[in-house]
């Protein structure tokens, strides 16, 4: 198992390698700093004074690939490319346009995402497995059909409803919860309640029904048949077996994103004013903040990573059959 | 009206688009598996009710893409053999058939309906002095000489006319539906009649005919209003909430299509190449897109959309209009959501690949000698090709949904386009505002929901018929 870990890490780094140059080639390549300048400061204040300032500031002014000037491993390491995309692999981001260190705002910042994208993701999974569990249960029924019905219905509304709409009745007409803000500690679930209500809203149409599915494949098994030829009441077979096997492709599309829950979420931060990653990234792409996005680009690519070995390891936990080799 | 034809990008592929549409129309014709599953679409009454709703909104999207630009009025005292002199300004077809609503604009936020405005001016009275009242509208409602009393009669007198006006329009195609059934069955008019009614057709005409009977109902009591009121409400600077949702059609239709349009070629080449070829081409389109596929989808486009936007905004001179660049910008999102979404396709593609590779077929065909090229083509593509007609019709529905959130974030279509999401935006600034100006979003959020809806029905029509799992 370690040595497996261990070799999918190393597999990992041209993948980050990968996204690295990606990134580097789209910020860099594809516009010269001076366009960035440029637009930046606006047409009336892009003096050539201006652009070298602004690309100083940055440290956008060295050269690209090769510094000729400098000495030694300096020809290397004084360049943009060294400066801005290498040094990301220590996970050093360098400064925001606000001059703040983007890693110490990024450390400061998970814990409000988090503490709105775990109970969403908890809560999700819970409701989401249960509604499909029970339209199973009614499977060829009324309540199916209808549960389906409604489950179209509720993925066809934009979420950007559900926040408006949910914001305008609970905390506008119904005063119960205020409409954004945070706080730290235990106070913040006053904040977090209606997000992450809306959150799960938003999101249980299109899971319930990838569940429903996943449930009925199962559910036309041969080991199903055994186990109510065995005289197994159908709620026994549905949660000690279907749902056993059906593990499989669940934390396929589930284990993935958890490392992503650090992230955040980039509506509901935003819309509820919750000092997360979402809404620092939000901020970034209104500012034009080049090399927040940068790095919120490199940290999600890891963290992709990261669950994809999850994915791998969680996979032997419910399925004995798997071996990691 | 004299005018000078514009033909944007997104207009050219969107009608490429349908040309190839109408090819595989005309191919499905001529081969019996196809028709046999798209007739199984056909028997779908959800699908092909979802279908009717596509097709309208298709309708509005197409008469919004033929742009051009009208001609100026001569300048006083220039030369008669001038150079005619064409505004700036490009329109649409569309914008002519409802110039009524576009011109006719107020001065501010009104709601559906009114007429008055939704807030108050200081206005001199006749007798002197001043009040602070709101003041008539210029157009809403402008006919009646005492709104108050009249209105309610006014437009129920206007909307019956328009229900009557549909109901007898609606005959129509209810007539030749049942002609054409009784012809097919060999039986009477009524009796053809009868079948439709009880929904005993081989295609589900019942669904589509109550569909566009709805839709010809709507449509029709708007037509008859639309001119008299602002149905919708008017916006921040006053222009017809009803005409900005009509626009936003073909910006939904453009992004969900032309997407899944561009990415094609990538995904189904690549795609179907690393499944057929394995060893190292495999390997390379792989690392290609798990790389892509690292990046959260989100935070690519950000990305990507942010150097687009430095690239249009220091290259004016590319385009001639405000309208083109517009255009080109809604066409980079497009091959923009289109890189960031075609590995999911690619890596469906390489998988089906991979089991065919082996099929009997394939490998009798390679024993043959047929050479890769043609094995591909012959046998390989036209055998993955459902999984990418399922992908085109499960695409949109989110890809229209993620127009809104992206323009929303800033990242979407220019703002001076006109789509959901441009209209969303500007709408959230004034909900804290009391009372509420709700109607610009309750119209977006309605239009959005009837097209995603009808796009997801469709979409499982298809799946189901096509989808050999099932």
């Amino acid at each position: 198992m370690f040595a497996y870990v261990l070799r999918r890490l190393i597999y990992a780094v041209p993948i980050l390698i990968g996204v690295n140059l990606l990134t580097f080639v789209l910020f860099f390549v594809v516009n010269s700093p001076d366009d960035m300048a440029r637009m930046h400061l606006g047409a009336r204040h892009a003096s050539a004074e201006g652009i070298e300032r602004w690309k100083a500031e940055r440290g956008y002014d060295k050269p690209t690939f090769w510094n000729a000037q400098a000495d030694g491993a300096g020809r290397l390491t004084e360049t943009v490319f060294f400066d801005k995309s290498l040094r990301m692999f220590a996970f050093d981001f360098g400064r925001a346009d606000d001059g703040r260190d983007i890693g110490r705002e990024i450390r400061d910042r998970m814990g409000p995402s988090l503490a709105i994208a775990l109970p969403t993701f908890l809560l999700g999974l819970l409701v989401s497995v249960s509604f499909a569990l029970l339209l199973v249960f009614f499977r060829a029924t009324y309540l199916d059909f209808w549960g389906v019905v409604i489950c179209v219905a509720m993925m066809s509304i934009s979420s950007l409803f559900y926040i408006i709409g949910g914001q305008w009745l609970v905390s506008k007409v119904w005063a119960l919860v205020p409409i954004s803000g945070y706080a730290p500690g235990l106070d913040a679930a006053r904040f977090l309640v209606l997000p992450v209500l809306i959150s799960v809203l938003a999101g249980v149409g299109s899971s319930v029904r990838w569940y429903r599915t996943i449930f009925l494949e199962e559910i036309s098994r041969d080991y199903v048949r055994t186990a109510r030829a065995k005289g197994l009441s159908e709620l026994a077979v549905l949660f000690r077996h279907v749902l056993k096997n059906a593990m499989i492709p669940i934390l396929t599309g589930v284990v993935v994103v958890i490392p992503l829950l650090f992230m955040g979420s980039l509506l509901v931060e935003s819309f509820f004013g919750i000092p997360g990653l979402g809404s620092y990234t939000i901020d970034a792409i209104n500012a034009q903040d080049f090399a927040v996005v940068r790095a919120m680009v490199f940290i999600g690519s890891v963290l992709y990573i990261v669950g994809l070995i999850l994915t791998d390891i969680s996979y032997t936990l419910v399925d004995p059959r798997v071996r990691l080799e | 009206m004299n005018f000078q034809p514009v033909l944007l990008w997104t207009d050219l592929l969107f009608f490429a688009l349908l040309l190839v549409a109408l090819a595989t129309v005309l191919h499905v014709r001529r081969n019996e598996p196809l028709r046999a599953a798209w007739r199984k679409v056909g028997r779908r009454p959800t699908g092909m009710a979802a279908a009717t709703v596509l097709l309208t909104f298709l309708l509005v999207g197409v008469v919004d893409s033929l742009h051009f630009r009208p001609q100026l009025p001569a300048v006083e005292g220039a030369p008669a053999d001038a150079a005619p002199v064409y505004s700036s300004e490009v329109l649409s077809a569309l914008d002519v058939l409802l110039a009524k609503l576009r011109t006719r604009n107020e001065k501010t936020y009104s709601a559906p309906f009114a007429d008055r405005l939704y807030v108050r001016e200081t206005v001199e009275l006749p007798e002197g002095g001043q009040a602070r009242i709101h003041p008539r509208l210029l157009h809403g409602a402008a006919h009646l000489a005492d709104p108050a009393a009249e209105r309610a009669a006014d437009i129920a007198r206007k909307a019956a006319g328009g229900a009557m006006l549909a109901v007898l329009l609606w005959l129509l195609p209810v007539a030749l539906v049942a002609a054409g059934v009784a012809r097919r069955a060999g039986v009477g008019f009524a009796q053809g009649l009868r079948r439709l009614a009880r929904g005993e057709t081989a295609i589900a005409w019942r669904a589509v005919l109550l569909t566009l009977g709805a839709i010809l109902l709507l449509a029709s009591v708007a037509a008859a209003l639309a001119p008299w009121y602002h149905i919708f409400g008017t916006d921040k600077v006053g222009q017809d909430v009803f005409y900005l949702a009509l626009k936003s059609v073909r910006t939904a239709l453009v992004i969900g299509t032309l997407t899944t349009l561009v990415m094609l070629p990538f995904a189904v080449t690549l795609g179907v190449m690393a499944g057929y070829l394995g060893g190292w081409v495999d390997d390379v389109i792989q690392y290609l897109y798990t790389v892509l596929n690292a990046i959260p989808g989100v935070l690519l486009i950000a990305a990507a959309v942010l150097m687009m936007q430095v690239i249009i905004d220091t290259h004016p001179q590319w385009f001639a209009t405000a309208a083109e660049r517009a255009d080109a910008r809604l066409l980079a999102l497009c091959l923009i959501l289109g890189i960031t979404s075609w590995t999911g396709l690619c890596r469906l593609l390489r998988g089906e690949t991979l089991k065919l590779r082996e099929l009997e077929y394939v490998q009798a065909a390679r024993a043959f000698g047929v050479r890769t090229p043609a094995i591909l083509r012959r046998h390989v593509l036209p055998n993955v090709m459902h999984i990418v007609l399922i992908a085109l019709v499960m695409d949109f529905s989110g890809l229209v949904l993620a127009e809104a959130v992206l323009s929303y974030i800033g990242i979407g279509v220019d703002p001076t386009m006109i789509s959901f999401g441009t209209m969303i935006n500007m709408a959230r600034a004034e909900l804290a505002r009391e009372p509420m100006v709700w109607w610009s979003l309750v119209a977006a959020f309605c239009f959005m929901f009837v097209l995603v809806l009808a796009a997801n029905l469709f979409a499982d029509a298809v799946r189901d018929a096509f989808d050999p799992r099932r």
